[in-house]
């Protein structure tokens, strides 16, 4: 009984929708339109639950911005598992159903049912963070240069450390991991020559109790700081626990471990999704591979605690306002891989490809990049 | 390698164990009764929740570590409705309560991720005998959890073997009809083994989000539930084995973060240089392992598993 009830639910609904999606194409044909007007819609799909306090949380902060900003419907779908059939679903029925008008997928597996997708419906703005595929008209992707704000909160770790031993708590030995735990090395030995970051991976991007003991042994190994590159706030427990010091990531994670927090390298994706609505509904969009930088604000560092040195605070500040300027970047030699070899030479800096591309520690870091 | 690092593998050892041995131990006295139930995970994942929000109302660990005990066997009774009244297929009924579980725990705790409760389990400390060097930390400075547990597996283990209840219950898992013949109520002692192996796993769940990872968040049960499934495999459907597996694999958890750290040579491989990728699958090469070893000892005898594991009972089918 109630299977047929719903049964004839669904398809009212979908004759409802069906109609509604027309007359939105109506609106397309007739040229640019208000991100806020009725039948305008931005449609997110997030890997994780959007109380993850990490990666999804900072992605849903930016759809709310954009929201505030630009007036637009926005809709989201939580916890869309990275498997091709799961999110063409999610997707088909945002368009066919919601009448989205672009879609904003935020993890890296979305990218090959995406590109079909895009294919399928041209009408319709696909964008896809942390990928590199895209197309001429209606396909692009987006991330952030995250590894510029990890190297201040590695110069801002470097300081707090007394044991000269920073343990970083790591979840693939991919180059977006590798690039990270690199410059925030560079960062801790810009201000204390003598610092060691000692990697731990977990294989796993969000596992509490594995993170937070990874991040115990680390502290048990030695290290008196923990650096991350987890979506968990375990780690930071963990630190507090045992007295130890904390960077966080993704968000301002202070909250969890108030005593540990020393800061975060973090997301601020609104102003990209904001720009993004605003150029699909205007009818200007042209679709790119977008990896902005602190001078786009889209990632930034969190405030600093309050023990951390003014000298060192000052520094960062100036530091972080030659990245903004662009006369500087994190990845200028003279760098050094683990073994010795020079990887940057003297005065130059590193191309995107060759830090996209990364596959070594720096000097500094103990642990092993290819595991 | 550090006097600290060493005692901490230890100290992991045991508390990965606890985690997986309390709800392994759950799903034994189930799988004895015979009834398989892969709803551990989602039975774990409600504890966790409800426990963590049971800690935060209460500021209490014990009432929140009985509250999900009190969730989990609540959940656990579904399954039992489900495949043990009503006779439903017992991995279908299972597998549903796995996704249901892990998705209504996440709706129920939508709004208290991110927060901390004022206190959480903390370790025991026996005086005296936690400040002993070495085995101290290990053995008389952990949670009361670990504790409990250890007593509720030799509990587990006295009632299945030297009680008359423990022998009905083993009866039932192996042949339903003959319990029922002798005039033991079936769907009593089943239904009974289900809810008490759902406190189990919630317990476990609780310890998950009040000690192990304080907090609560969607998946962060992380496939534990599974990893109780397998162990009572592995166990082979008896408590002692059942915690020895457990150890194993806790040591296995424990050893993959640390050995990275560990500048040590063994048999002329440099132990740091091992793949930790390569020691998260051997808990599951272990297994497989057990497996061929017990076939192969019960070749030519009835296999250990209960002989009447995931079969419904129907009295009017006799």
């Amino acid at each position: 009984m109630a299977k047929k009830f719903l049964l004839k639910l669904l398809v009212v609904i979908a004759t409802l929708t069906l109609v509604a999606v027309g007359c939105g194409n109506d609106d397309d044909d007739a040229g640019p339109v208000s991100p806020s007007d009725e039948g305008f819609a931005a449609a997110f799909v997030f890997v994780g639950p959007v109380g993850d306090a990490g990666w999804t949380w900072a992605h849903n902060e930016g759809r709310r911005y954009a929201e505030a900003q630009t007036g637009a419907t926005t809709l989201f779908v939580e916890s869309v598992p990275e498997v091709a059939e799961d999110f063409r679903a999610v997707v088909v029925d945002f368009i066919e159903n919601e009448g989205a008008d672009v879609i904003f997928a935020t993890s890296f597996g979305y990218m090959d049912p995406m590109e079909e997708l895009a294919g399928e419906y041209p009408d319709v703005v696909f964008e896809h963070a942390s990928g590199y595929k895209k197309n001429e008209t209606n396909f692009g992707n987006y991330f952030g240069r995250m590894y510029q704000p990890r190297y201040l909160s590695g110069m801002a770790a470097g300081a707090i450390t007394e044991a000269n031993q920073i343990g970083y708590v790591a979840a693939f030995p991919i180059p977006e991991v590798l690039r990270g735990i690199n410059a925030f090395t560079l960062g801790a030995q810009r201000v204390n020559p003598d610092v060691e970051v000692h990697v731990t991976w977990t294989f796993t991007w969000f596992d509490p109790a594995v993170e937070g003991d990874s991040a115990a042994a680390l502290l048990e190994a030695g290290a008196d700081v923990i650096a991350m590159h987890q979506d968990s706030t375990a780690p930071g427990l963990a630190a507090q626990e045992a007295g130890a010091r904390w960077v966080s990531y993704n968000s301002d994670m202070s909250a969890f471990a108030p005593d540990a927090f020393i800061t975060a390298p973090v997301w601020n994706w609104g102003p990209y999704y904001e720009r993004i609505i605003e150029a699909v509904a205007a009818g200007t969009y042209t679709p790119g591979s977008y990896w902005g930088g602190m001078d786009d604000e889209i990632v930034a560092l969190a405030p600093l605690a309050a023990d951390v040195p003014a000298d060192v605070a000052a520094e960062i500040d100036a530091v972080a306002a030659s990245i903004v300027d662009g006369s500087w970047d994190v990845f200028t030699g003279e760098i050094r891989d683990q073994d010795g070899n020079v990887v940057v030479a003297a005065g130059e800096t590193l191309d995107d490809l060759a830090m996209l591309e990364m596959s070594y520690f720096v000097e500094g870091v103990v642990g092993n990049a290819s595991p | 390698m550090s006097e600290a690092a060493l005692v901490g593998l230890f100290v992991a050892t045991v508390q990965f164990a606890t985690l997986v041995f309390l709800a392994a131990l759950g799903e034994l006295i189930a799988e004895r009764a015979g009834v398989l139930n892969l709803g551990v995970e989602g039975m774990m994942a409600m504890g966790a929740v409800s426990g963590f929000m049971v800690g935060l109302e209460t500021g209490s660990p014990w009432a929140a570590f009985f509250a999900a005990a009190a969730v989990g066997a609540l959940v656990g009774g579904l399954h039992a409705l489900v495949s043990v009244l009503l006779g439903a297929d017992q991995v279908v009924s299972g597998l549903a309560l796995t996704i249901g579980g892990l998705g209504l725990a996440a709706y129920v705790g939508r709004n208290v991720v991110g927060e901390r409760p004022e206190t959480l389990f903390t370790d025991l400390g026996i005086a005296g005998l936690a400040d002993i060097r070495w085995f101290g930390d290990i053995f008389f400075n952990q949670p009361p959890v670990v504790y409990l547990a250890v007593l509720l597996g030799l509990a587990v283990w006295f009632v299945l073997t030297r009680t008359r209840l423990g022998l009905a219950l083993r009866a039932v898992g192996e042949s339903a009809p003959t319990t029922d013949a002798v005039g033991h109520s079936v769907m009593a002692l089943r239904a009974g083994a289900v809810m008490v192996g759902g406190a189990f796993a919630g317990a476990a769940g609780s310890f998950l989000s009040l000690y192990m990872a304080p907090g609560w968040t969607e998946g962060m049960v992380a496939g534990r539930g599974w990893i109780a499934v397998a162990l009572v495999i592995f166990g082979a459907w008896r408590p002692g084995r059942l915690a020895l597996g457990a150890l194993l694999f806790g040591f296995t958890l424990a050893l993959q973060p640390r050995l990275q750290s560990f500048d040590i040579e063994l048999l002329g491989v440099q132990v740091n240089r091992i793949s930790p990728a390569l020691l998260g699958i051997l808990p599951f090469v272990l297994t497989v392992v057990v497996l061929v070893i017990i076939s192969w000892r019960y070749r030519h005898r009835p296999s250990p598993a209960p002989a009447a594991l995931g079969l419904p009972y129907r009295r009017e089918e006799r």
